[in-house]
């Protein structure tokens, strides 16, 4: 045993001394970023778990993912907005209501930050939500399953950046479109630089059942266009109220990069989402022609259904003079971040020099007291002053997003001069600063946007990876950082690389997740209008040129695994039941040919790929997930016939051919 | 360099001794890893191969004579769902053993022992060890209930029966 760890030990500090004298050659105080016992904060041994889950957005990969934190570890890609073959996700049958929207199937999305599901305003680990960004929507993921287990598209928007952050009792997940268009019910056939006039920004509220999860739109709000960014929920004395970064208040449709980057300040639109609530109430609220698709997926019938909405019911900001207020931000805000306490809103201006915190307390004294400075597109501008609790002055440059440690101090990344700054949040002082490895986007602290964060590690995605691992042609894995944030001052310890780019991203200890999984479906409780319980129930049933098998599969064969009988120009539905009812014993399915993809089922699951044989032949199909030492013979074939073939439809298990035709 | 090296070691051996409970507490709900853990020592004083390893025992189970017609039935029904896949109702081994003759050949406690407890019986029963060298597949847990083990059982018992 000591031998083991002594050699363990070795290996250990070897490597240390390696990255530490390949980093030493570089510039930029690289040598000073990690710490000779850096490795012993991040290692996990073989066998042992990690103590946090940290769920990453995949970016334009449209999935999400699993790490375990500190040692970095992949857990698991979870398929959200594009098709994810090795799952069937998108392919099977089953899955594929799951990517409808009102434009159709649509097989890619571009997701970019990952929201925890809380109750009073704590994490409680029973979802996840992620954001399309490209065609607007929101899902649900069971964290019991990590399976996504609901999407809602969003009318009237068109890019859902801002999203999919939650209010602290998860009352509401919302959505600010990124891009103003014209509303669904207008006529969208103008032209585009009448921006100003035919343009708005819709804002969803999505409401999420207390105990399903399933989602609704209960409201939206139409804003003057502009961009709306990233959001989030007050919490504790500012809950009830919502914040959204806006830039593009120029109103610019060409040339952003110039245009929208001419005023000193846009804004911060704080919105009275209970006040909006009452006006609901009231009746004040326009019903408005939409469509949209609502798909949920229903693990006891193991099948998704997707519904078309037609109707939404939207509040006017401008009209409803009390719901939403602007608030000066110098300057394209991108990170609008509200600190534990729910008293502090930190808005990161991407190209402004200084960090603005505004109090809660102050906005709402300015708004009583009517401290205006004028309006914007109808929507009454608090003065900045009015609403400011002070400046952190000279922190960086490019400010993005702000995290909270719960201890009074937050976490600022910076783009542009590629650091983390810590600062404090009364005083207003800079406290430390690291360097990351390059240009840092997102930060996550463990509850870093809740009330109660966790706060011992840091982690920083960073937006460039250049020589960070060993290269891999032109394209390089995105790069993840963690640092220990326990002492006073970060500490580098781990650099990870992630799926497809990482926005934002969240974690929570293990404990509120690991003791929660799902590890079989309970075959008596399958409801798939296919199911097949057991191998008495195997069967083949053709309905004119469909042909249905109810396969079944259990280590280490399928029943039936010999078919005869189909014809070329049958549409075939293997639907194939895994009568395992263990742990971790998934089995596939693949047949020669397939255009779509392979099954992959787990106990007590059915699932069904669709297959159309183009030529007459045998054709192999066989499990395709290792199950057991006699997985290589869990196969079979199938014969297809010409057209007008008289071969009768017979299926088997056991016997050589149909007996019939083994005579012949 | 070799003493820095020897330092550094030693300094990575106190922290990783701090740091070993913790991790192995939290696995203790974990099934998999525990039962190979046991797997691996060979002798196993305590394992009782006329009974096996689960809940049920003699007394507990206190069989009368004769059958329980609707329990069989009943029990027909889930191995169908659960079992029929891999075991033939005759003494012909499909992917495991055929059942004819296996109320004869173990006792009841043993079979509902096995049928709800199978993992830490396939490491531990030395006949079902040889078994396992035949068949290769391990027989899986499929969460059968304490009922449904028993009505199982009471299928088996008209299977022998019968003929």
């Amino acid at each position: 045993m000591n031998i083991i760890k002594v050699k363990n030990a070795h290996v250990f500090i070897v490597s240390v001394f390696c990255i530490t004298s390949f980093i030493a050659c570089k510039p930029k105080n690289t040598k000073n970023a990690v710490s000779a016992d850096a490795a012993a904060k991040s290692y996990i041994a073989p066998g042992e778990y990690d103590s946090y889950y940290n769920f990453v957005s995949g970016g334009f990969s449209g999935q999400m993912s699993a790490y375990g934190l500190p040692s970095g570890r992949l857990l698991r890609v979870i398929p959200v907005f594009s098709v994810d073959p090795e799952k069937g996700w998108g392919y099977n049958e089953e899955t594929k209501p799951m990517l409808n929207t009102s434009h159709g199937f649509v097989p890619w999305d571009d997701l970019h930050h990952t929201e925890m599901s809380q109750t009073d305003g704590e994490i409680d680990g029973r979802w996840v939500f992620g954001n399309a960004n490209n065609t607007p929507r929101i899902a649900r993921i069971d964290l019991k399953t990590f399976r996504t287990a609901e999407i809602i598209e969003l009318p009237n928007s068109a890019g859902n950046h801002s999203s999919p952050f939650i209010t602290q009792g998860t009352e509401y997940v919302v959505a600010g479109t990124r891009f103003s268009v014209p509303p669904d019910d207008a006529n969208g056939d103008v032209a585009i630089n009448t921006y100003k006039q035919n343009f708005k920004g819709y804002l969803s509220f999505v409401s999420v059942g207390k105990t399903d999860g399933k989602m609704d739109i209960a409201f939206q709000i139409e804003c003057p266009g502009v961009n709306f960014d990233l959001s989030h929920a007050g919490k504790g004395k500012s809950h009830g109220w919502f914040f959204f970064s806006c830039y593009n208040t120029e109103q610019a449709s060409t040339l952003l990069e110039v245009n929208a980057s001419q005023k000193d300040k846009d804004f911060i639109m704080a919105v009275n989402w209970k006040k909006a609530e009452e006006y609901l109430k009231a009746g004040r609220g326009r019903k408005v022609k939409a469509r949209y698709a609502h798909n949920v997926y229903n693990e006891v019938t193991h099948t998704a259904s997707s519904e078309i909405r037609e109707e939404v019911t939207v509040l006017s900001a401008k009209e409803l003079k009390d719901i939403c207020y602007m608030i000066p931000c110098p300057k394209s805000p991108h990170g609008c971040d509200v600190d534990p306490t729910g008293e502090y809103i930190v808005g990161s201006g991407k190209l402004a020099a200084i960090i603005p915190v505004f109090s809660f307390d102050k906005l709402m004294s300015a708004i009583s007291k009517k401290e205006f400075a004028g309006e914007f597109d109808g929507i009454q501008v608090v003065k900045y002053e009015s609403a400011l609790y002070g400046e952190v002055k000279k922190p960086g440059l490019g400010p993005l997003h702000t995290e909270f440690d719960g201890n009074g101090n937050a976490y600022t990344s910076f783009f542009v001069s590629s650091e983390v700054v810590k600062w404090n949040i009364k005083d207003l002082k800079v406290l430390d600063r690291v360097p990351t490895f390059y240009s840092v986007g997102h930060l996550c602290i463990p509850g870093g946007d809740s009330k109660k964060p966790s706060p011992k590690y840091l982690i920083a995605y960073n937006k460039i990876t250049k020589d960070r691992y060993l290269p891999t042609g032109p394209e390089l894995s995105q790069s993840a950082q963690l640092f220990d944030i326990s002492g006073d001052k970060m500490q580098m310890i781990l650099d990870f690389p992630t799926i497809g780019e990482p926005h934002y991203a969240q974690a929570v200890p293990a404990d509120k997740i690991k003791n929660n999984q799902v590890k079989i479906f309970k075959i008596e409780e399958n409801k798939h209008p296919y199911v097949a319980k057991g191998e008495t129930e195997a069967k083949v049933v053709r309905t004119g040129n469909q042909v249905h098998v109810y396969m079944t599969s259990i280590r280490s064969h399928f029943s039936p695994d010999n078919i005869e009988g189909i014809k070329l120009g049958d549409e075939v539905y293997f639907h194939v039941t895994n009568l395992e009812q263990d742990w971790d014993v998934p089995h596939g399915f693949a047949i020669k040919g397939a255009n779509n993809a392979e099954l992959l089922i787990m106990p007590g699951e059915t699932q069904t790929l669709k297959w159309v044989p183009n030529r007459v032949g045998i054709f192999p199909m066989y499990c395709t997930d290792f199950c057991s030492a006699l997985h290589q013979e869990m196969q079979g074939y199938v014969r297809v016939s010409p057209v007008g073939s008289s071969v009768p439809l017979t299926w088997s298990l056991g016997k050589a051919i149909p007996e019939a035709e083994a005579s012949k | 360099m070799k003493k820095i090296l020897i330092l550094s070691a030693s300094i990575y051996l106190l922290s990783s001794c701090g740091n070993s409970s913790k991790p192995n507490e939290e696995q203790g709900n974990q099934q998999t890893p525990k039962s190979m853990l046991e797997s691996s020592s060979n002798e196993n004083p305590s394992y009782d191969p006329k009974r096996g390893e689960g809940k049920f025992t003699e007394e507990g189970l206190a069989l009368k004579p004769g059958l329980d017609a609707n329990m069989a039935i009943s029990g027909d029904k889930i191995q169908g769902v659960k079992c029929a896949s891999c075991h033939k109702l005759t003494d012909e081994k499909l992917v495991g053993p055929g059942w004819k003759g296996v109320t004869s050949r173990r006792k009841p406690e043993w079979i509902m022992n096995f049928i709800t407890n199978p993992d830490p019986m396939i490491d531990k029963d030395p006949e079902v060890q040889a078994q396992y060298e035949l068949c290769l597949v391990r027989m899986p847990d499929q969460g059968l209930t304490d009922d449904d083990a028993r009505h199982i059982l009471e299928f088996m018992r008209q299977n022998d029966a019968a003929k």
